[in-house]
């Protein structure tokens, strides 16, 4: 069983730009993960406008009957995003994780453009890796 | 999708986990995204007019079941995204926390939709909420001056309402 179901990363104008799926069930195609991935974008902007309260940044976790979902915005509007089992409780820190990747191996990398699709080999092996680590983490708990 | 057994209303409400307060608003809404009612205890912060508002929240609902319904991971037909589906059917959600506030929702069988939306740090609302179903359904159904379909003007409710969310942990 899964820790977590599948990843998403999305640039701050709402485009997919990572999608990595790890055992969900169903078949999803590119063009379903990139409109969910603007839908969640959208959402996730709306729910910053009907706070009760000021200074909202948005949902971080949804929890659906079957998954939940984590949110993570970095301060440059890219949302880092995963579908885990209902109740996992260490995702902010594999988000955080995710994210260093993200830093080191995309945003380092000379070869990749800002905004667009992320097609990085070191960064696919590392972020294997994660989540392989927090599988195996998730099992000795 | 749950039903929510007898008619008889639950004797006593799910137990208050902390002292209260923490309520900053509620809405209910009918199948046909009318907002039945409205109730605000704690909302420094408006963006938008009350009819505006409604609107954008019960578009959000909507679309974030439709997001839930393809995401879901552990059902293999799950067709397509934005085809509108009946109540109790597909995955739905029950909650959303962001930094300032959780919102906990609930849709009964018939469409009723009743959303809180209290302090971030709040527990699981999901019982909470099928006892103000319960009262919905006491206090506002079985009036006989109430017609379906319209806002809810109901004393009764409001204040049975306003105390019990006080008491919400």
């Amino acid at each position: 069983m899964a820790a977590i179901y599948s990843l998403y990363i999305i640039n701050k104008s709402g485009g997919l730009i990572f999608y990595k799926d790890y055992g969900s069930a169903g078949r999803m195609d590119t063009n379903d993960s990139l409109r969910l991935a603007s839908l969640w974008h959208s959402m996730h902007a709306i729910s910053q406008q009907l706070s009760p309260v000021h200074g909202c940044s948005g949902i971080e976790l949804l929890e659906a009957d079957t998954f939940d979902l984590h949110c993570f915005q970095s301060l440059t509007g890219t949302k880092f995003f995963v579908v885990s089992e209902p109740g996992a409780q260490h995702m902010d820190g594999l988000l955080k994780q995710i994210y260093e990747l993200y830093t080191d191996y995309v945003l380092k990398n000379p070869f990749y453009e800002m905004e667009m699709p992320i097609r990085c080999e070191l960064f696919d092996i590392n972020l294997a890796q994660a989540v392989l680590k927090d599988r195996v983490a998730l099992l000795g708990r | 999708m749950q039903f929510f057994g007898g008619s008889e209303i639950s004797p006593s409400p799910p137990l208050p986990t902390a002292s209260g307060n923490n309520g900053h608003m509620m809405y209910v809404f009918n199948r046909n995204g009318i907002c039945l009612l409205y109730r605000e205890w704690n909302r420094p912060l408006h963006t938008l007019n009350a009819q505006q508002d409604h609107k954008l929240m019960f578009g959000l609902l909507f679309s974030l079941k439709s997001l839930t319904a393809k995401m879901d991971p552990t059902s293999v037909d799950k067709g397509n995204l934005g085809v509108p589906q009946l109540p109790g059917q597909g995955c739905s959600f029950h909650s959303f926390r962001t930094n300032t506030y959780k919102l906990s929702f609930m849709e009964s069988p018939s469409g009723i939709k009743i959303i809180l939306v209290t302090h971030p740090r709040t527990g699981d609302l999901r019982e909470s909420l099928k006892y103000i179903y319960n009262l919905y359904v006491e206090y506002v159904v079985k009036n006989p001056l109430y017609t379906p379909g319209t806002p809810i003007r109901c004393e009764l409710f409001d204040s049975t309402l306003d105390q019990y969310v006080r008491g919400l942990g």
